[in-house]
């Protein structure tokens, strides 16, 4: 497990690449309860001006601090974690593996505080764009 | 105007007591694709030092987006849901959610304005336990597009 004493500014986390296909939409409205149609229904999310389905951005936000969740082995000591909503992740149709779309997150180190305390600073991109502004998650180390 | 500045520091009630539970914590973690056991085995968790399994940290919105629903369908606010946009959610944590936890919600209006015909609300959202222990605090910006002036 990372110390605080072994962390430095400017450290990078391992990056991580998450699919993201219409299945993952459904379970993830199922489980959070989040059935807005945008995020399942291609007809209802062009009507209102997207160019397909899009992911809950609660999802994206799930899947980025599984970076530092991953990196500093216990949830458990994030105590700060947040986001903007900068543009929307597509997800096109379709039922195979590598349908869908991809969403990679990198991260690095902040900010060391004389708290005890890191901030990492992450970055989540879906086809070449940042969907993810501002996105800080704060860990305290042992 | 419906977004009115008067609205800010509005308090709602605490909301009905959620009994969180192992299950639950199981399906969120796979609906997020998280295979982390420290989200479904307690002796995992316990290893950690924690009592049970707890709850990844986006958790708190299953519990928080309802409860700030509370505003968005306040009459009085007049806001109309499918112009609401979330553009921006913050977590602030006391400790992290347990499988054993029962919790309520208590939302508050943090700020409400109005610039460029767009209306912007900021809620609060604080969980606690049933014997009054603080949680988490949930922050959701939502942004009401197309609001008239």
């Amino acid at each position: 497990m990372i110390k605080f004493a072994d962390v430095a500014k400017g450290d990078e986390l391992p990056a991580q690449t998450f699919p993201i296909r219409r299945v993952d939409l459904v379970k993830y409205a199922g489980a959070s309860g989040d059935f807005n149609p945008i995020h399942w229904n291609e007809r209802f999310a062009q009507s209102v001006g997207l160019p397909d389905v899009i992911a809950h951005g609660m999802f994206t936000m799930a899947e980025a601090v599984r970076l530092v969740t991953d990196w500093c082995g216990d949830p458990g000591m994030v105590v700060e974690y947040s986001v903007r909503f900068t543009k929307p992740v597509v997800v096109p149709d379709g039922v195979a593996e590598d349908s869908g779309a991809r969403l990679t997150v990198t991260g690095k180190v902040g900010a060391v505080n004389e708290d005890g305390t890191v901030r990492v600073d992450l970055t989540a991109v879906s086809a070449d764009e940042k969907v993810l502004g501002m996105a800080r998650a704060v860990v305290r180390l042992p | 105007m419906a977004l009115d500045a008067g609205y800010k520091g509005r308090t709602y009630p605490p909301t009905a007591v959620y009994e969180v539970g192992r299950e639950k914590i199981r399906e969120f973690a796979d609906a997020i694709g998280d295979p982390n056991p420290v989200y479904r085995d307690p002796a995992v968790a316990q290893d950690l030092g924690h009592r049970d399994v707890l709850a990844p940290p986006t958790f708190p919105i299953v519990i928080t987006w309802p409860a700030a629903l509370l505003i968005i369908n306040d009459p009085e606010l007049g806001m109309d849901f499918s112009r609401v946009l979330h553009a921006d959610q913050r977590f602030v944590y006391a400790r992290p959610i347990y499988a054993d936890d029962q919790l309520t919600a208590t939302v508050v209006i943090e700020d409400v304005s109005e610039r460029m015909g767009q209306g912007f609300l900021t809620t609060r959202t604080d969980l606690a336990t049933v014997d009054g222990e603080h949680v988490v605090s949930g922050f959701s910006k939502l942004v009401v597009v197309g609001e008239q002036p």
